[in-house]
């Protein structure tokens, strides 16, 4: 819905350009796209792709993501096979669906599927920025609600992580209706007494931040991700005045009250194993007496 | 209440009419000579053009005429639909948003509570409803009339007419899209009958959040989109750059009332009057009254657990896409 695009860094912009490697052997080390520090393969691995020196987080991969906060081989992915259709005729549309495929390596900007964190079984959801800037089209909106649905159907905690440019422009209408379709369905799990966690990664924007990222019952968020209805970029163009420095980050909406934590990523999945770990009596009185 | 001096290009030709008649019956005024037969065939004249105009217009044209200087705005509506109005103010946490109205109102004997995007007519006005884009305020006004729906079991009616909700940093800092998000949420699960019309622009999140209902209604010239035009063809390349991108996007993104009824996203087109809502505001309130006297009833004869489920149902249903066999 806004800022589809990812901002465009200006001069003396804080927010960094995607990595540059020209000239360095593809693989081996990578420059921090924040303070240009050279990071070793292995070193930033290690670290989570986050770089050691000023802290910056990479954006990761829907399975290095998932790696990350569930246990090993405990991820098993649902509806892998829902693909998006073109509902308005948009042109250009089923283009850029084919390059997000290519470039993502996967059939829409959004995976999910049961998995257990730290042995405590969860319903997991991972927004890819890489498939058409992990915009929320049908089948992105119809996976989220199955999640949701699926989380209060079986008794089981949702976390689902965050990022998007907003809803999908080409699908129009019909994207804009996944705002309301997911927003019901978070209500849905709430009803159940499921925990609900979101995990804002960046960046989360437009139409997804204003329906079910900004619903998260916990809303963690990772430093410095630009989070906001609408960009700074997009504001500054269209309004032609100067916004202060650091609006629409993690920490602003931290400060506004908008987000519960902001979270280093080296700290997620033990912060989510505690909150899971707490709140479990809770969830153990409200999940369905069938098994 | 309204300027005669804002026209759209496309209504011009029926201005020059309507300034042909209005010298004609000067005339037989001051000097007592009957044009009564030219004013009529003028009138004929002008009927047919308005048939002509009217029925062949782009989804552009219906952006311009949803956005239209002189179209009636929500509390318009409310002054020529309700025979009583009370109007509340306030969120109770912060501010009363002046973009958002809200109240009490008696539609011929039934109590229902209003909410609504109100625009401004002249430019004090206008700055003073910031155009019509609502604030967190604005939506946690709207939630606190849910509530008094739902308390008192009467139906909630919602006149969506806004550009977006506001996305400034003001309204950043206090949560809009918290407040967006809420609003639907809060919506979706209301055990009161919510009805639904998009009188003039519905714009993307700030539309919607008011616009989880049982019933959508949108008059025939009304749009509903994810963005507006403009903004849509400044973002994607699609559009290429020349002064019709606004005008492609607008058909690209199918936000007239039509195709909004055609992709099942809204229940029901009402029509207005030939030439537009503002030709004839009173014509185009009794439509939308006709619209609710049918309506309400039908969502209050639905128990209140069986309409909360088919509101969830019917926006559930929403979206479009294929299982790939594996």
């Amino acid at each position: 819905m806004t800022d589809a695009k990812r901002p465009a860094p200006s001069a003396g912009d804080a927010r960094p350009a995607p990595a540059q490697m020209a000239g360095i052997p593809k693989g081996l080390w990578h420059k921090c796209p924040k303070c240009r520090a050279m990071l070793y393969q292995k070193e930033l691995e290690r670290n989570l792709r986050v770089c050691g020196s000023c802290q910056y987080h990479f954006p990761l991969s829907t399975a290095e993501r998932i790696a990350m906060l569930a246990d090993e081989g405990a991820f098993a992915e649902i509806d892998a096979n829902l693909l998006p259709v073109n509902p308005l005729g948009f042109p250009d549309y089923a283009d850029k669906l084919a390059r997000g495929r290519a470039k993502a390596g996967q059939n829409e900007a959004f995976v999910y599927g049961d998995a257990e964190i730290a042995g405590a079984p969860v319903v997991l959801g991972v927004a890819n920025f890489g498939f058409m800037g992990g915009s929320m089209g049908s089948v992105v909106g119809e996976k989220v609600a199955r999640a949701l649905e699926r989380g209060a159907e079986l008794g089981r905690p949702v976390v689902l992580v965050c990022a998007s440019g907003g809803a999908r422009m080409q699908e129009g209408m019909v994207s804009l209706m996944q705002m309301a379709k997911t927003a019901a369905a978070c209500e849905r799990l709430k009803a159940a007494g499921q925990l609900y966690i979101t995990i804002l990664t960046d960046p989360t924007t437009g139409g997804v931040w204003a329906s079910f990222a900004s619903l998260g019952e916990i809303i963690i968020a990772e430093p410095a991700a630009l989070i906001g209805l609408t960009g700074p970029r997009v504001l500054e163009q269209n309004l032609k005045v100067k916004l202060p420095p650091g609006t629409h980050t993690a920490e602003f909406q931290l400060a506004h009250g908008m987000v519960d934590l902001v979270v280093h990523r080296r700290e997620l999945r033990g912060t989510v194993t505690r909150l899971l770990t707490m709140l479990a009596p809770a969830r153990a009185a409200a999940a369905p007496a069938v098994e | 209440m309204i300027s005669t001096s804002r026209w759209l290009p496309f209504e011009k030709p029926l201005q020059d009419i309507d300034e042909q008649i209005r010298r004609l019956e000067e005339y037989t005024t001051t000097h007592g000579i009957d044009r009564s037969e030219k004013i009529r065939e003028l009138r004929e004249e002008h009927d047919a053009l308005c048939v002509q105009i009217f029925s062949n217009l782009s989804a552009w044209d219906k952006t311009l005429l949803a956005r239209h200087p002189n179209r009636p705005y929500t509390l318009d509506y409310i002054r020529m639909i309700f025979d009583d109005f009370v109007e509340l103010h306030g969120d109770r946490r912060f501010g009363d948003d002046p973009a958002m109205v809200a109240g009490i109102a008696s539609l011929q004997g039934q109590t229902v509570v209003v909410i609504g995007q109100q625009k401004g007519r002249d430019v004090k006005e206008r700055t003073y409803r910031n155009f019509g884009s609502a604030k967190p305020e604005g939506y946690r006004k709207a939630e606190r009339m849910m509530d008094i729906a739902e308390r008192h079991g009467v139906p909630l009616v919602s006149f969506i007419d806004t550009p977006a909700a506001e996305g400034r940093l003001d309204a950043e800092e206090r949560g809009i899209s918290e407040a967006i998000a809420s609003s639907m949420a809060h919506l979706s699960r209301l055990r009161a009958p919510v009805f639904a019309i998009v009188t003039g622009e519905g714009g993307s999140g700030g539309a919607i959040a008011i616009g989880v209902a049982d019933h959508v209604a949108m008059l025939e010239h009304a749009i509903y989109s994810i963005m507006p035009p403009e903004g849509c063809a400044a973002i994607l390349d699609t559009f290429g750059r020349d002064g019709s991108r606004g005008y492609q996007a607008a058909e690209a993104l199918k936000l007239t009332a039509q195709m909004n009824l055609e992709l099942g996203l809204v229940d029901e087109v009402v029509p207005e009057p030939f030439g537009g809502a503002h030709r004839d505001p009173l014509e185009t309130a009794h439509r939308i009254t006709a619209c609710l006297r049918q309506r309400l009833p039908e969502l209050q004869a639905i128990p209140v657990d069986a309409l909360v489920g088919r509101r969830y149902a019917k926006f559930r249903a929403m979206g479009q896409f294929t299982a790939e066999m594996s």
